[in-house]
């Protein structure tokens, strides 16, 4: 007796060395793809925001500037129209012309490429702010160019071969730099500027509001109508073939290419329902077919998970199909939908490819104001300037998927803290 | 083991003051039949229990009665099941109010994920039964004290139910049901999960319980049907073999199979 005992105890110590290893091994696995996603992750960041990281600041060269009334004919009373027709961008060329004395068209027009087209709406909206300044000097700093900005961020010390700054222009920025004129700031207009065709005016603000405007649509129509969905079909739905085919096809839609959304949104939107092209609303429409089956998916998985004896409970008491789903099923399964929702939005927020379709990729300097205005979106702006030539647009682009991937931890983070927030009512 | 052909309950399945009377009740799941024939009638103030092997149809036949097989999509019921003389399987039944007459205390305590005031409340609140909050507040204490919960609770009626000890859960559920005041009361094990002590206190409140109540009652322990019972059934293989008065089961059983169970041969 105690010999068969023995042996079986043995038996199983044998089996344990055997089951401890494959634990250890196993966990020895999950820790190794943890690390290599990590690693990833930590990759992936560290390019960005070394790449990324210098978008925000912005070079300028301070300054101090004549006010010439009699030049730009204006004086303390002139209106605001006067003002903007006032020839600032003269006054600004003919104040760094005083600066260095270039000689001859050819080294002024290289002197005129050192600053921005930016500096004389600075001139022209400190002016309208305040009218007493005219006939002052000014002490100010003044937005380079972006090439100028490139050098002075990077360049300077090492310039190589491929500098697009000329041994003249170099040498007017050295003496600067050595007067301390050049320096960079924290670059506000990469937040509060629409696109533009000069990167060191170019923001995203617009597209930041876009991405919200098109959220906005797309979690109004995605989430009443996926969540409905989902409780039609968890819970009312006869089960026979045809939602059968529906519950096949939900599934098919999340797997479809989310150009083909595009295509579909620009062929039924915009062609047969006239809706206008490039709008958030549209952009909004059509993230909205790509999200939904994820919210329908992820909701009618939140809906199963929901113990069947709380709605046995619920029924015996005398509840209605209603009263059960809506006092007791949806409560629990909400954190689960709203999960589901969260990560379908922030697959949206990143989508791009539906969009080109339907014109969100257009160059759209203004900032919209409601989802009928013509806009972009963050990752479309990023896939914009990504295709500009400019270096700094390819710092840019850096800085505004710094951005989005801001937002990004943001939504997820939300959705981990609404989740526990819900959860936690036990 | 078969089910037997023509077979007739033995014993005396029927009452001169049924409240619940259930004739010729089959039921199905999809193509497979669990209950077959079952006449038996549940008296008024009584309480009945339902015993038998496991899966001899005692929980279909109790869900039954509150029409909860309603839930379940392949199953579908034949035959007559009358309350106060009413069809509850009528068309035109509602089986919200229905529930509401006959309550339902299930095998694993099932409180819902609210405060304990909340549990009870809630089918007071859903059928209206309190015009005030301070009547809600009477009706949440008057059923913890009958369930025989109140005095461990009293103090922490917002705590979550699910806090609770098992038997206190189950005391739970019974108060919620209790709560909604219904006329029949059907207990598929209700002490299945608990311990000696949380039995004994649940028996103790079947027994109050049936001065104003009509109670059917499933249970592995005959034993207990033995204590809390006036009238034992006794299924096998979805057939009713033979309802009596509980001693007569327990010391002279009629038909062959009760005592093969009873005397423990199977089960
Ligand atoms: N939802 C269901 N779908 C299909 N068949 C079912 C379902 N519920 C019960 N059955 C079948 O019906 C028969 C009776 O089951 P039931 O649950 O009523 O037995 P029971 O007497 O309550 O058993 P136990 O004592 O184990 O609870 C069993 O054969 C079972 O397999
Ligand atoms: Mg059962």
């Amino acid at each position: 007796m105690t010999n068969t005992s023995m042996t079986t105890r043995e038996k199983v110590e044998h089996s344990m060395k055997r089951r401890r290893a494959a634990e250890s091994r196993f966990r020895l696995y999950g820790m190794a793809s943890v690390l290599f996603g990590l690693l990833c992750l930590v990759v992936l960041f560290g390019d960005i925001l070394s790449k990324g990281g210098s978008a925000f600041t912005q070079t300028f060269i301070e300054t101090e500037i004549q006010l010439d009334g009699d030049y730009l004919g204006l004086d303390a009373s002139s209106s605001d129209q006067d003002v903007r027709n006032a020839n600032f961008s003269g006054l600004v060329k003919k104040h760094f012309r005083a600066m260095v004395n270039p000689d001859g068209r050819k080294e002024r027009r290289q002197l005129y490429s050192l600053i921005s087209a930016g500096a004389a709406w600075q001139l022209q909206s400190e002016v309208i702010a305040d009218r007493s300044l005219i006939g002052s000097s000014l002490r100010i700093d003044l937005l380079a160019d972006d090439d100028v900005d490139q050098w002075f961020k990077h360049d300077r010390g090492h310039e190589g071969e491929h500098s697009r700054l000329s041994e003249l222009q170099l040498q007017w920025l050295n003496t600067w730099v050595d007067e301390g004129a050049l320096k960079t700031r924290f670059n506000t207009r990469f937040f509060t500027n629409g696109d533009s065709r000069e990167p060191e005016l170019a923001g995203i603000h617009g597209a930041i509001k876009g991405t919200f405007l098109t959220l906005l649509v797309t979690f109004l129509l995605s989430f009443p109508i996926g969540v409905a969905a989902a409780i039609y079909l968890e819970e009312f739905a006869p089960k026979n073939k045809i939602t059968e085919f529906v519950e096949i096809n939900i599934n098919n839609l999340a797997a479809v290419p989310s150009i083909t959304f595009g295509l579909l949104g620009l062929a039924i939107f915009i062609n047969i329902f006239g809706v206008a092209r490039s709008t958030p609303l549209v952009g909004g429409l059509v993230l909205t077919l790509m999200t939904l089956p994820t919210i329908i998916i992820s909701g009618r998985a939140a809906i199963k998970a929901v113990p069947p004896s709380i709605r046995e409970a619920a029924f015996g008491l005398g509840a209605s199909k209603m009263q059960v789903v809506f006092h007791h099923v949806l409560p629990l399964a909400l954190p689960g939908m709203l999960t589901g929702t969260i990560i379908g939005m922030a697959q949206a927020l990143g989508e791009t490819a539906p969009l080109l379709m339907i014109g969100m990729v257009a160059f759209v300097v203004d900032v919209p104001g409601f989802i009928n205005d013509p806009s972009t979106v963050l990752p479309v702006q990023i896939f914009l300037w990504s295709d500009s030539p400019e270096r700094a647009f390819t710092e840019r682009t850096s800085g505004a998927i710094i951005v989005l991937l801001g937002f990004l931890i943001v939504m997820n983070t939300a959705a981990v803290m609404l989740r526990r927030r819900l959860e936690r009512r036990w | 083991m078969s089910i037997i052909e023509n077979h007739q309950t033995h014993g005396a399945p029927f009452s001169d003051s049924p409240k619940l009377t259930a004739r010729n009740v089959g039921v199905y799941y999809g193509d497979k039949q669990a209950i077959f024939d079952v006449s038996l009638d549940i008296g008024a103030n009584e309480v009945i229990a339902l015993i038998g092997p496991s899966g001899c149809g005692k929980s279909t036949f109790l869900r039954c009665l509150n029409r909860m097989n309603d839930t379940i999509d392949i199953c579908r019921v034949t035959g007559d099941i009358e309350l106060d003389k009413e069809n509850i399987y009528d068309p035109k039944m509602d089986v919200v109010p229905l529930r509401a007459r006959v309550g339902m205390v299930f095998q694993k305590p099932n409180p819902f994920p609210k405060s304990i005031y909340d549990n009870i409340a809630y089918g007071p609140r859903i059928h209206g039964l309190a015009h005030s909050r301070v009547e809600l507040d009477e009706i949440v204490e008057k059923s913890l004290q009958r369930a025989g919960l109140w005095s461990e609770v009293k103090d922490r009626l917002h705590a979550p139910g699910t806090g609770l000890s098992g038997g206190q859960q189950q005391r739970l559920c019974i108060a919620r049901t209790i709560a909604v005041d219904p006329e029949v009361i059907l207990m598929d094990e209700p002490c299945s999960a608990l311990d000696p002590i949380a039995t004994a206190k649940i028996e103790e409140l079947i027994d109050e319980l049936r001065e104003n109540y009509t109670i059917a009652i499933v249970t592995h322990s005959m034993q207990q049907a033995a204590r809390v019972s006036q009238r034992t059934a006794y299924f096998h293989l979805g057939q009713l073999i033979e309802v009596n008065p509980t001693d007569q089961v327990f010391t002279t059983p009629e038909h062959a199979l009760t005592e093969a169970y009873i005397t423990g041969r199977f089960g």
